[in-house]
């Protein structure tokens, strides 16, 4: 056989050529050290994101927005009584002590404010905590006429009280404070549930939701990659017969994942929520690359090769097929570059790097390996099923062929009920504390997602101008009334407030001061009596120019947070006023980010596309062939969104990626079939023989991946956090489509197409 | 209490007699006496008159001025009078503060607001407060007062070119918004060089630095300019000295709620 042929240093060589591997390994891995993972939610965000900027800009204007929040539920569904109200009490005195605090809020230290014998008083709600039960009607009546807290610290319905925390993150990498506050947040509820026994107390806000992120990264990473490594093993060695087998593709799958990770930290990238999920990735195709390999060395063991033969014909006939795929899915990884993403892209890059390390080694260390430990040639690969099945394809391929395609268009017509969906309270499942939190904020508050209103006036003082309180005193009325928005905090309200205070608290004069003097006036003398950390700091700018209004909404997808923000600008705009407005906030920003990267992925995907379709018509110069693949690449993705469609039809920014991610494997299984159906045709095979010659050969390889991918995502599907379950679950879908089309739609194409070029009908057999 | 002529000379002040202060040990008598000396040497200015500026920064880099007439009453034994009024932002021109700051229980401050014509008593038990929307809190602009707190002699250290004594002081009024305060205070003149503010949590949260030291009266040393520094927020505030009058026609009538009317 290739005996003519100088031997390959490989197989000449093979303990060298291992050594070799592993000093390329330990070199990359020093760089592993530079590694740092960083968990914050504005890793999803580009510096220069517009949403970004607007919302960094109003941040350093105001006050930071960034929060823990605890809230309070007593089981006696009823807040005002003496333990729940000196529980916030306590609560708030806690919060002071979180690390990078800079401000609590709640209704303990709420600033009231009253007229007495003509002076205004402003003093904390909550002075010091209850003895007895005699202030509470007057808390209540102070709580339910003041819209400042109503609905935002204390809920509407009375069931529970926010003790807000406004948390100042340093720049850069926040993973190590968010992890310290969260830390120091939970073991304040722990202290006070032993102090107050009758009463749930949960966390949200945004540092929560930060560290709620980094947890799920690192829980997958410790607990669900490596279950699923370990199922790919035992699969492996089960299906191939052969532990050693499964001990060599681990080892190239190890190789590949530690020199790219190795490599990632040399280039001084940062590990993130979305990077974590690499070895996964690299994972698949090196599991596929080594069971070709593996597979071709049993099928020519069994046609009685010796086994340095057997090495060599199966490094030989999946040569090229396994480096077009590799090239074609790293092409698909690298058009991540595109997202709007730049962990996305990272992953991209990451990614497209160990698929070409899995390519090099599954074709060199694989067989170093397999020299050093020949496999047995005794459990033979039985290829009777596919042998049979590819007869009955051929027989009945114009019945198939009608059938496959029309069940495909219906199942890809289902892809319309997709909608972009990016909530990211919403990225965790039922089983996270983050999330049960997030349902119960939900279901007594309506709500814990926010969009910033800035209303600008330009002019130092503007603020105070009548003409733009009765502005925003509409805008806020205007927002109160969205159904979805649940709490308006604007400080016309405060100024109204003011007013009657400095007017012997009387109800008439609950207006906004018609004279901007008198109001510049209020404001100074209300601001001059503000305790720290409660200044006006984060609803006004300092030169009293701008004036934040917050509004607290529904957990909205991003099509509808989008919406209100648009008809939100539009009615402000439609008072024809010479002020400007901008609108920012993190879920805005999520909103906005899975629109955009979605618009850019498209483009990404298309030139992917057209590139991998080059590559695969130049690889197989045929383009009759050409066409044949690459229709078979469209259908698996169409599928999969399809069956999404079905199944749940939210596309998260996760979604997005995975036609990049399955792109390989689906390439991967049309070019081996393709490939081996042209080897046949090249030795004069009929069209008909060709197929069942592809389906013998490579059948038992592609089923093998297939199930050996699908249990190992299976796995990922399992995990608590939406981004990678989802990922998960449609990579499965994806490719068990992928296998389903190049078994069934693919060889029946290929018989009918053949057919016509060589009209004369064979028999096969 | 707001006394501006304060937050000029900020804590270089000195000291009135006797003290809460224990001073068990041999290191915190030393700080007392630092602490006494500072405010001795800054006895029997009187009254003084101010025109102050004071510019607000945001970590936007956006910047806020407010220009102030500060005139102030030296008390003996008590905290110092303080009469401020705005002369701008024009909203709040006209605007005039009185406040009589004491030790260890709450100032006594009135607010005359020209639009409603009429003065206002302004309840406050804290003194934490940011005065105007600045870095500086009431607590940080009073007058200095030996008994505001206990002190711990921390060593000694070089700061803008001086030997300072480095005292921590902990603040003896209860609604005080700091644990504690670093202070430097310079061997030569015992003038204030750096203090450093330590919040609730014991948290770094904002650097004091007076500069451009002036001597009046060749006793009476004022900053000309102060900068706070809000470490956490990367808010800033200065405050300017545009000039400061130690030979004023002021006398104790002038620090008066019912003249606040008119006072200019």
């Amino acid at each position: 056989m290739s005996h003519k042929s100088k031997k390959p240093f490989y197989l000449a060589f093979p303990k060298a050529s291992l050594v070799f591997t592993l000093l390329v390994m330990a070199l990359a891995l020093i760089g592993a050290q530079n590694l740092y993972f960083r968990g914050d939610y504005k890793v999803f965000f580009e510096e220069s994101d517009p949403q970004r900027v607007a919302f960094e800009e109003m941040q350093n204007v105001f006050n930071k927005t960034e929060n823990v929040a605890f809230m309070i539920v007593p089981k006696s569904n009823d807040v005002f009584n003496q333990d729940t109200l000196n529980l916030a009490y306590d609560i708030t005195e806690a919060a002071w002590q979180l690390p990078l605090s800079t401000r609590v809020e709640s209704i303990s230290n709420y600033q009231h404010t009253y007229d007495l014998d003509g002076d205004l008083i402003v003093e904390d709600l909550l002075f010091e905590k209850l003895q007895n039960s005699e202030e509470l009607a007057q808390i209540e009546k102070v709580v339910d006429s003041t819209p400042e807290i109503f609905g935002r610290l204390v809920s509407k319905n009375k069931e529970a009280l926010v003790v807000d925390t406004t948390i100042q993150l340093p720049e850069g990498d926040q993973t190590k404070a968010v992890i310290e506050i969260a830390t120091a947040a939970k073991a304040i509820k722990a202290e006070m549930l032993e102090r107050y026994p009758d009463h749930e107390i949960y966390l949200t806000g945004m540092v929560i939701m930060n560290d709620a992120f980094a947890v799920a990264a690192q829980s997958d990473a410790e607990t669900l990659i490596p279950a699923m490594f370990l199922l790919i093993f035992v699969s492996i060695a089960i299906i191939v017969r052969s532990v050693w087998s499964a001990v060599f593709t681990m080892a190239v799958v190890i190789a590949s994942i530690a020199i790219t990770v190795g490599l990632t930290g040399w280039v001084g990238i940062y590990l993130s929520t979305a990077t974590v999920n690499a070895p996964t990735m690299i994972t698949t195709l090196a599991v596929a690359d080594c069971i070709h390999i593996i597979v071709g060395v049993k099928y020519f063991l069994s046609k009685g090769f010796s086994a340095h033969n057997a090495i060599e014909q199966s490094v030989k006939v999946n040569k090229k097929p396994i480096f077009i795929t590799s090239v074609t899915t790293a092409i698909g990884f690298l058009m991540l570059n595109f997202s709007a993403v730049p962990v996305l892209a990272h992953l991209g890059n990451m990614t497209a790097l160990g698929v070409m390390l899995a390519c090099v080694f599954s074709l060199t260390v694989l067989p170093s390996m397999l020299v050093l430990k020949p496999l047995s040639s005794g459990s033979a690969i039985n290829n009777t099923l596919f042998v049979r099945w590819g007869a009955f394809v051929v027989k009945n391929h114009k019945v198939l062929l009608v059938f496959s395609l029309s069940t495909i268009v219906i199942i890809s017509a289902f892809a319309m009920n997709n909608r972009l969906n990016d909530v990211a309270v919403k990225y965790f499942d039922e089983r996270s504390t983050f999330r049960q939190a997030v349902d119960v904020n939900e279901k007594i508050f309506g709500g814990m997602s926010n969009i910033d209103f800035v209303l600008y006036t330009d002019t130092p003082y503007g603020i105070t101008k009548n003409d733009f309180l009765s502005d925003v005193a509409l805008f806020s009325e205007w927002l109160s009334k969205r159904e979805e928005v649940n709490h308006v905090l604007t400080f016309t309200d405060t100024l109204k407030r003011l007013n009657k205070n400095m007017n012997g608290d009387d109800e008439a004069f609950h207006v906004i001061p018609g004279d901007s003097e008198l109001a510049s006036q209020y404001l100074l003398l209300y601001e001059m009596s503000l305790p720290f950390g409660l200044d006006l700091g984060n609803q006004l700018d300092i030169d009293k120019s701008a004036l934040r209004v917050i509004a607290v909404i529904e957990n909205l997808g991003s099509n509808e947070i989008t919406q209100l923000e648009k008809d939100a600008k539009a009615f402000f705009n439609s008072l024809e006023n010479k002020y400007r407005i901008e609108a920012a906030s993190p879920p805005l920003m999520f909103a906005h980010i899975g629109e955009r990267n979605m618009k850019n992925m498209v483009w990404g995907s298309v030139l992917a596309l057209a590139l991998i379709s080059g590559l695969i018509l130049f690889a197989l110069r045929s383009i009759k062939l050409g066409a044949a693949s690459l229709v078979t690449n469209l259908l698996p993705a169409a599928i999969g969104f399809g069956v999404w469609g079905m199944v749940s039809g939210e596309i998260n920014m996760a979604l997005s990626v995975v036609i990049s991610m399955t792109m390989g494997i689906i390439v991967d299984d049309t070019v081996h079939f393709s490939s081996k159906y042209q080897t046949a045709r090249k030795e004069n095979k009929s069209a008909h023989e060709s197929v069942i010659f592809a389906f013998s050969s490579v059948g038992m390889a592609l089923t093998t991946t297939t199930i050996v991918l699908t249990l190992g995502f299976a796995v990922l599907a399992s995990s608590s956090f939406m981004l990678n379950a989802h990922m998960g679950i449609l990579t499965i879908i994806i490719i068990v489509a992928a296998l389903i089309v190049d078994f069934i739609f693919l060889p029946a194409l290929l018989a009918w197409i053949g057919d016509d070029r060589q009209p004369k009908r064979e028999s096969y057999t | 209490m707001i006394s501006i002529r304060k937050a000029v000379s900020l804590f270089t002040i000195l000291l009135i007699g006797a003290t809460h202060v224990v001073a068990s040990e041999t290191d915190n008598a030393t700080a007392l006496t630092i602490a006494k000396e500072r405010k001795q040497r800054d006895i029997g200015w009187g009254t003084t008159e101010a025109n102050v500026t004071m510019v607000l920064r945001n970590s936007q880099g956006q910047e806020a001025q407010r220009e102030l007439n500060v005139k102030s009453l030296e008390v003996s034994d008590d905290g110092d009078k303080a009469l401020t009024v705005f002369n701008s932002p024009r909203d709040v021109k006209g605007t005039a503060f009185l406040s009589f700051s004491h030790a260890l229980e709450p100032d006594e401050q009135w607010i005359y607001l020209p639009a409603l014509k009429r003065v206002k008593r302004i309840s406050s038990r804290n003194k934490s407060g940011p005065f105007v929307g600045s870095e500086f809190a009431f607590e940080d602009m009073t007058s200095y007062e030996v008994e505001k707190f206990s002190y711990e002699h921390l060593g000694e250290e070089e700061v803008n070119g001086e030997v300072c004594f480095v005292l921590r002081q902990t603040p003896n009024y209860d609604y005080s918004g700091y644990t504690s305060q670093k202070v430097w205070i310079d061997k030569s003149h015992y003038r204030v060089q750096k203090v450093e503010f330590y919040d609730k949590k014991n948290a770094l949260l904002k650097v004091l630095t007076p500069q451009e030291y002036k001597l009046y009266k060749d006793k009476f040393w004022r900053p000309m300019r102060s900068e706070m520094r809000n470490v956490q927020t990367r808010k800033s505030t200065y405050l300017i000295t545009e000039d400061i009058n130690f030979d004023t026609e002021l006398s104790e009538s002038d620090f008066d709620k019912n003249r606040l009317k008119r006072a200019r």
